[in-house]
């Protein structure tokens, strides 16, 4: 065994406080073997040493949450004896490494995470941010990396069999290298057969099952809590390689498993492995834990303790079931051809002891190392941001073109060449796919569904990070009301750079707090997510992406579409026009697509005013009075105006409207609390409108073929539906095929 | 009528066909462990889509060897009606029970959309209820769907009448517009694309059912 030295302590990116903290817990020098494990422990991807304090500002409790943060997902109760366990997780330092098993691999590790808690995965979303596509430098990797992220994502969804059902992809120059991949997901249980990560009944089996264990994977913990340096496309083998098929034997396995009622508690091997779900579930359980390296089924010879505790390879669980009842489950694996050995004995002394050949090469008391890893109150200052405050003079020379760009740009244009790569049906429950403002899925044992929105907005967030986070909030619930849902709750994946930047910590700090006074007010707790820091390759940080998951209810029933369905209906702007001056204007699509600019702050938000929109949405839907509806957005007006007119019909709208603002702005800025919708019957929207105080001005009327848009008499945007869809529709696919 | 759903590892569209027998079809179903050796006197069988065994090798490759199969072919050749989709469609092609081979899709990628395709021929017991040159819009999902044969195997389908259906735009590369093909006897149909996703208003399409229906029309005069 190597002996401890400081340079083996770095390596192991511990600090020299941290190393003396060890000792002290031990009371002696560590063993190389619990180095590795209090590293991987205490690493910042699985011990949130720089976030925790902030966190735990987050609302986490809420009338619907059976579970919050600190298990493998959140709960929330959907009625009628249901609850659905959801969480967002980010595999962004893999997917840049290695894209294509880096995003394969990130939806394996939540599909586990979902179906750990008894939940049946129905349904999957992804956030994805990539480098501009037609970069002059890095473009042509940029492309290489969108390709291989949506094929890995692709190949285990598709092979798993849960549908991806929607999400959102973004290109920013910030993101050429260190793209961001995030992965929801979401499963249903029944609410009396939940299963927690803990370990409980001292003398009980604790049973190792699924995938062998390799060398693959090693310290992937660890390289997700560092930057990226050139070196770091060497880390390729901490990638870990995913198998679809062998996680669908293991989530019918780990069911049934759990049906027999033998199991006790289960946990995912994901992050540092069989090191995590060893202490986390003595942790939880107030337990200690032993087992013997020896009959943990490994795929190579010669596997030293170190590496078979810190392997992260994929499609393994650890189990804890009740003692003389190991059959039960040992015959369920056995049906799907999948290992299952029991590998040591839940304990009365509180320590993971861990023994290679008998004899014991680690002892570390569980909760020590679960759960008093060390907690940073990092320094921070006033939020990074490197973008003028006032707007430079601009002015458009052609309002229509303008349009096409926008409808055209990487973040704005159709992503079908992504998701239809994806089964966004199986499963049959898909109310509502990709490519609305929600995705719905339905439950079959009730009559509830659930709706499902992700959302963040980097610019935003960069020019300010609080208001950036409560307007993905809004926009988030916005999204779910669109589509008639009530929200009740949400995750969230924060991806940030490097916290011991004062000025990039106080981007976290404020986003957290932006988020958590949002969360409260729409009464969406967080119960649960990720964080992802050192976002940054060769010194230069991401945009700070806090990314929201909020998950909505409604009843089962056809969903209400967001393409214009018929002409001759009147088109009204639920929310109103809106306000705008220039310098809120630069956090605008516009801004960056037409002027190649970023300046200013972005759109002010009205919390309550954002929240009676919602409410007067949701009675607009219920009355059966919305023929479509779509909130507004990125690219404001226009584009929401565009995106309506896009469906198989081909109905688009002639708008005349009456402002003062000019008319960049009154087309496309991006004021927030607003939602187009087509309907029959104006006058009882108005009247329900009138009712939650919301403005919901008639702009115009659904006409067949074209987009037109007039401002007291002038006319600013004339265009064929037929023409700017092919835009719409070709820009992304001509994109990829450069070169 | 009962229908007996195959269930492989790694067979994820099984209970989807189940949903839509016992729901939306009204009739009978249950699912049917890979490694039976009898089928438990249903009378009609479904091969439902997934990654049987993992697609490894070849899709379907492996699943051929399944001792259910044995069933299966057997139960063929007594005349009962057995419905392959999507990945059972290329498990009865690997095992030779329809003629032919599917690959790669043209753009070499997974494809999911709705897809219309054209009822080419109702003498079948899948295609009985049907008009003849029905056009039924139904979901593909699938990363290998292209419909491939030599000349003479293509001649000879055509000359035989078992193109059951043919896609109105071919999304795969299919040769001549190949959706859905039926074996000599007429009582094996594989299709690439899912008539169980597409059973009941909420699914977007209900145009699914008429083939179930004509099984269930077929079972019921066959009686």
């Amino acid at each position: 065994m190597s002996a401890i030295t400081p340079e083996l302590v770095s390596q192991h990116q511990l600090t020299d406080a941290e190393y003396r903290k060890i000792v002290a817990i031990l009371g002696r020098e560590p063993r190389y073997t619990e180095l590795g494990i209090f590293s991987v422990m205490w690493s910042e991807h699985c011990s949130y040493k720089s976030s925790r304090l902030h966190l735990k500002k987050l609302p986490a409790r809420g009338e619907r949450v059976v579970q919050g943060p600190g298990e493998n997902a959140g709960i929330i109760d959907i009625g009628d004896g249901y609850v659905a366990a959801f969480k967002i997780e980010s595999h962004n330092h893999p997917s840049f490494i290695e894209p294509f098993q880096g995003a394969a691999t990130g939806v394996g590790g939540i599909l586990r995470d979902i179906f750990t808690m008894g939940a049946r995965p129905i349904a999957v979303l992804n956030s994805l941010r990539f480098g501009p596509l037609d970069d002059t430098a890095a473009g042509a990797r940029n492309r290489r990396i969108l390709q291989g992220v949506v094929s890995g994502i692709a190949h285990y969804g598709n092979c798993f069999g849960v549908p991806t059902v929607g999400g959102e992809c973004v290109f920013e120059s910030c993101y050429n290298g260190n793209p961001l991949v995030n992965v929801f997901a979401l499963g249903v249980a029944r609410g009396d057969e939940i299963f927690y990560a803990r370990a409980a009944g001292i003398g009980n089996p604790v049973i190792y099952v699924g995938a062998k264990t390799g060398r693959d994977g090693i310290h992937g913990a660890s390289m997700a809590s560092a930057e990226f340096s050139e070196e770091s496309k060497q880390k390729r083998p901490n990638v870990q390689v995913g198998d679809p098929f062998l996680e669908k034997l293991l989530l019918e396995a780990c069911l049934e498993a759990m049906r027999t009622g033998a199991v006790v508690g289960i946990q995912d091997m994901g992050a540092a492995g069989l090191t995590c779900s060893t202490c986390e579930m003595g942790s939880r359980g107030g337990t200690g834990i032993e087992i013997e390296l020896d009959r943990v089924p490994q795929r190579e010879t010669g596997m030293t303790p170190y590496e078979i505790m810190l392997s992260e390879s994929q499609e393994r669980m650890l189990l804890v079931a009740e003692k003389g009842r190991e059959h039960e489950v040992f015959q369920v694996f056995r049906k799907w051809g999948l290992d299952a050995v029991t590998i040591g004995v839940v304990t009365g002394d509180g320590l993971l002891r861990v023994k290679h050949h008998g004899e014991v090469v680690a002892e570390i008391p569980n909760r020590e190392l679960a759960d008093e890893a060390p907690l940073y109150d990092r320094p921070h200052t006033r939020p990074f941001r490197k973008a003028p405050a006032e707007a430079p003079p601009f002015g458009s020379r052609d309002l229509s073109a303008d349009l096409a760009m926008l409808v055209g740009s990487d973040d704005l244009c159709s992503k079908r060449w992504i998701w239809e790569q994806y089964d966004y049906m199986v499963r049959t429950n898909t109310v509502a796919g990709p490519g609305g403002d929600a995705a719905i899925v339905r439950v079959k044992e009730t009559g509830t569904s659930l709706a499902i929105s992700l959302d963040g907005n980097g610019r935003y967030c960069y020019l300010d990070p609080r208001e950036g986070a409560r307007l993905a909030v809004a926009e988030c619930c916005r999204n779910l009301a669109t589509v008639g849902a009530l929200p009740v709750a949400a995750t969230n994946n924060l991806n940030f750079g490097n916290p011991e930047r004062p000025e990039i910590m106080a981007q976290l700090v404020e986003a957290i707090e932006g988020m958590a006074e949002a969360c409260r007010f729409f009464n969406t707790p967080i119960t649960g997510g990720n964080v992802s820091l050192y976002n940054e390759t060769l010194g230069e940080g991401i945009y700070p992406t806090p990314v929201l998951g909020i998950v909505g209810l409604l009843k089962t029933a056809k969903p209400t579409p967001m393409h214009f369905q018929d002409a001759g209906r009147a088109v009204v702007l639920l929310g109103g026009l809106g306000e705008c001056d220039d310098v809120r204007f630069g956090s605008s699509q516009y801004a960056k697509v037409v002027l190649g600019r970023l300046w200013g702050l972005p759109p002010a938000l009205d919390m309550d005013y954002e929240k009676q929109v919602h409410s007067a949405m949701r009675e607009i839907i219920a009355a059966g009075l919305a023929e479509s509806a779509h909130d507004l957005s990125d690219g404001g007006l226009a584009v929401a105006l565009a995106e309506c007119s896009f469906g198989p019909a081909a109905v688009g709208a002639r708008l005349s409207i009456d402002s003062e603002l000019r008319p960049e702005l009154l087309l496309f800025h991006e004021a927030p609390s607003r939602i187009l919708l087509s309907t029959a019957e104006p006058a009882r929207v108005a009247e329900i409108a009138l009712r939650h105080g919301v403005a919901a001005p008639v702009i115009g009327t659904t006409a067949a073929g074209q987009i037109v848009v007039v401002n007291r008499g002038q006319s600013l945007i004339s265009y064929s539906i037929a023409e700017l869809r092919s835009v719409f529709e070709t820009a992304l696919e001509r994109k990829l095929s450069i070169g | 009528m009962k229908f007996g759903v195959i269930v492989f590892p790694g067979s994820n569209c099984d209970h989807d066909a189940w949903y839509a027998v016992r729901r939306n079809l009204g009739h009978e179903a249950e699912f049917i462990w890979h490694d039976s050796k009898n089928l438990g006197g249903v009378d009609a069988v479904i091969l439902p889509g997934g990654f049987s065994y993992g697609d490894y090798l070849r899709c379907g490759a492996i699943a051929k060897f399944s001792p259910v199969m044995s069933a299966v072919r057997r139960f063929a050749a007594e005349g009962g009606p057995v419905l392959g989709i999507c990945n059972g469609f290329q498990v009865l092609v690997e095992c030779g029970l329809l003629p032919g081979a599917l690959i790669r899709n043209r753009n070499l990628k997974f494809i999911c959309r709705p897809v219309r395709l054209r009822v080419e021929t109702t003498a079948s017991p899948f295609t009985a209820a049907a008009e003849a040159g029905q056009v039924l819009t139904l979901p593909i999902a699938h990363g290998e769907g292209c419909y491939f044969a030599d000349d003479r195997t293509l001649e000879e389908l055509e000359a035989e009448d078992r193109v059951a259906f043919r896609y109105v735009e071919n999304p795969n590369g299919s040769l001549r517009n190949i959706a859905g093909i039926l074996n000599r006897e007429r009582n094996v149909l594989g299709l690439m694309p899912h008539p169980e996703r597409a059973t009941e208003p909420l699914m977007g399409s209900s145009d699914g059912l008429v083939i179930f229906q004509s099984m269930v029309t077929a079972g019921v005069l066959g009686r």
